[in-house]
């Protein structure tokens, strides 16, 4: 639709900039706050504009520890630790089991994409109290396995995959046999590198879902040494007797921010591409 | 290089729905064969069933002496040319060519040999770094063709391979695919349902129709003697005039049940044997209603009194006629073809 309207495209815009600044402005005022000294902070009226203190902030955090909390170098290897491995992990099992859904022939095939499709119905959320149990009888509380494996099986990636497979014209795997390869190699020549982009674009938005877990980790891990920094911050707000030092708390949370970004940032091009084009 | 022996091939389908009823085919060493037949016949089906790319639901299929009905598509040692080429997009052009010989452990020297000599031969040699996506249609053709060819296989397996390719492309290629298979002298099987490809490309045609063959012989064999109503209608391009017999006679005043043989209820003529003008044979007019020039020579559809159906004839030239004339022409009693409806085939 092509229109020349000023007045459309101003309220359009206007909509959007309003839509931006709603999200943007308490990143903003994280920013600002991690800028300033706790003075600043404790004097009751939140700074509009940045201070000169990021770098004391961000060392502070980085190297003072809060009581009752673990070192935050720690706190932030337990959440990378725990984003790539949920990443990996849903990749790796949804991507197989999607590849036995479209190109294998089994009974009670259409039945196992369904089961694996109301899953989605099904977050941790629904079924905490027994996906808890299931991981206390496994003696997995306050270890990796605990904090990831509950989160690792995947419909939306499987979904995604399985779109995706179906896609791909059958005279390839019809060619690949011919060509003597088997279905694993099949797999890993032709269906792998061809996945690339999808693969890039769920890995964007598996690793931040998996950094920004909150609820689970905190009742899996009892033991501060695998304690993560959404966990953390979160305990550094809520202290005992004293009055929150927010400044320190959003140089945390400024720190915390990065890794997404970064991921964002650096995979962007490859995320589009995945959601938009499929290389045929 | 291998014959290939298929016999009472049968395929049903989940469902009771019987692609190849029990079909016999013998195709010899070196012999290009060509399955010909209107979509749904069973080509592609008993093709996939040569390639095991499809089971066999009974009978026996054998490559070069050996049974191959349990064996992976790999064992056959068959290569395939599929109608979307079905190359590995994300693969070069040489990568695609070296595909099946490094998966069959062939020496490196060896596949650099033969990716280069096929190269040569279908002169795709300056796209060999390039991906599929950057090739036009042609070139992935060739490169399709490129893949079967270093194989080295016993023997070819065409899919329709020129039906995404533009007219002339396909005339080019199809004259590329019969100069290539003449000079590697595989077996080769090819599939297509267009049939001037058929009748060009085929030592032997094989003509099929819902699951059986009609027919099978040299292309003009074919042509000049179609064995049911089936060929006749389905070889030759434009296609063969048929007629009721009685309606003919009707028209034509001659009562033809003694000169045609016993049963005969239809009979056939091809557009070029209908001669304008008078003389020996079945004198008819009409008028002509459409012509159609095509360069060398010009098809006439005439609506002649009694018939339910335009009369097609093919006259030398750009025609002399205009639409709305009246014509005389004549069929040669040689040339007809007697046919029974009841049976579909030939009565003579």
């Amino acid at each position: 639709m092509v229109e020349n309207r000023p007045f459309l495209a101003f309220l359009t815009h206007l909509v959007l900039i309003a839509g931006v600044a709603v999200i943007v402005f308490p990143v903003y005022i994280a920013v600002v706050a991690a800028t300033h000294d706790a003075t600043a902070m404790s004097s009751g009226m939140m700074p509009l504009w940045p201070g000169a203190h990021l770098w004391d902030n961000l060392m502070l955090t980085l190297t003072h520890q809060t009581p009752g909390l673990p070192p935050f170098w720690v706190m932030a290897w337990n959440s990378l630790w725990m984003a790539v491995i949920i990443t990996a992990g849903k990749i790796a099992i949804s991507i197989l089991s999607a590849f036995a859904i479209v190109y294998f022939k089994f009974p009670f095939r259409n039945l196992a994409f369904w089961l694996i499709f109301i899953t989605l119905m099904l977050p941790v959320e629904v079924r905490i109290i027994p996906t808890y149990s299931v991981v206390a009888n496994l003696g997995m509380l306050n270890s990796y396995l605990g904090l990831t494996v509950p989160l690792i099986a995947s419909a939306t990636a499987t979904f995604l995959f399985r779109q995706f497979f179906m896609t791909i014209p059958d005279e390839l795997m019809e060619a690949a046999r011919v060509d003597g390869a088997g279905p694993m190699k099949f797999f890993r020549d032709i269906l792998l590198p061809l996945s690339r982009t999808n693969i890039a674009a769920l890995c964007v938005i598996l690793f931040i879902f998996g950094w920004m877990q909150y609820l689970w980790p905190m009742l899996v891990t009892t033991d501060r040494n695998y304690y993560t920094l959404m966990m953390g911050v979160k305990r550094m707000a809520a202290v005992a007797d004293a009055d929150p030092q927010w400044n320190l708390i959003m140089a945390s949370v400024v720190l915390a921010m990065l890794p997404p970004i970064l991921i964002v940032i650096f995979m962007q091009r490859l995320f589009v591409k995945g959601l938009v084009e499929t290389e045929k | 290089m291998a014959p290939i022996k298929i016999s009472q091939v049968k395929k049903t389908y989940q469902g009771n729905v019987t692609a190849i009823h029990g079909l016999d085919l013998d195709i010899e060493d070196g012999e290009m064969v060509v399955l010909v037949g209107p979509s749904g016949c069973g080509k592609s089906t008993l093709l996939r069933m040569i390639a095991g790319l499809e089971t066999i639901t009974d009978g026996t299929i054998s490559i070069g002496g050996e049974v191959v009905n349990r064996k992976e598509p790999a064992e056959r040692d068959v290569a395939m040319v599929f109608q979307n080429y079905a190359l590995y997009p994300h693969m070069s052009v040489r990568q695609n060519l070296e595909y099946g010989l490094k998966n069959r452990g062939t020496p490196r020297e060896e596949i650099d040999r033969r990716v280069n000599e096929a190269a040569r031969v279908l002169e795709i040699a300056p796209f060999l770094e390039r991906k599929p996506r950057q090739l036009s249609g042609g070139q992935r053709q060739r490169v399709a063709m490129g893949r079967a060819i270093v194989r080295q296989p016993k023997a070819f397996l065409f899919d329709e391979p020129l039906s995404n390719l533009d007219a002339k492309l396909r005339g080019q290629m199809r004259i590329e695919i019969r100069r290539l298979q003449r000079s590697l002298k595989t077996t080769s099987v090819y599939v297509t349902h267009d049939q001037l490809e058929a009748m060009t490309l085929a030592d032997r045609l094989v003509v099929m129709n819902a699951g059986r063959i009609e027919q099978v012989g040299k292309p003009i064999e074919l042509y000049d003697r179609p064995a049911s109503l089936f060929v006749a209608g389905f070889i030759g391009s434009p296609p063969m005039n048929l007629f009721k017999l009685e309606a003919l006679s009707r028209v034509t005043g001659q009562d033809l049940s003694t000169t045609l043989p016993e049963n005969t209820d239809i009979v056939g003529i091809r557009p070029d044997r209908i001669e304008a003008g008078r003389g020996a044979g079945l004198h008819m007019f009409g008028v002509v209603e459409l012509i159609e020039p095509v360069g060398g020579e010009s098809h006439l559809y005439v609506r002649a009194e009694g018939l339910d159906q335009a009369v097609i004839i093919v006259v030398e030239g750009p025609s002399t006629l205009s639409e709305g004339e009246v014509l005389d022409f004549v069929l040669p009693l040689s040339a007809l073809h007697p046919f029974n409806t009841a049976t579909g085939r030939r009565t003579d």
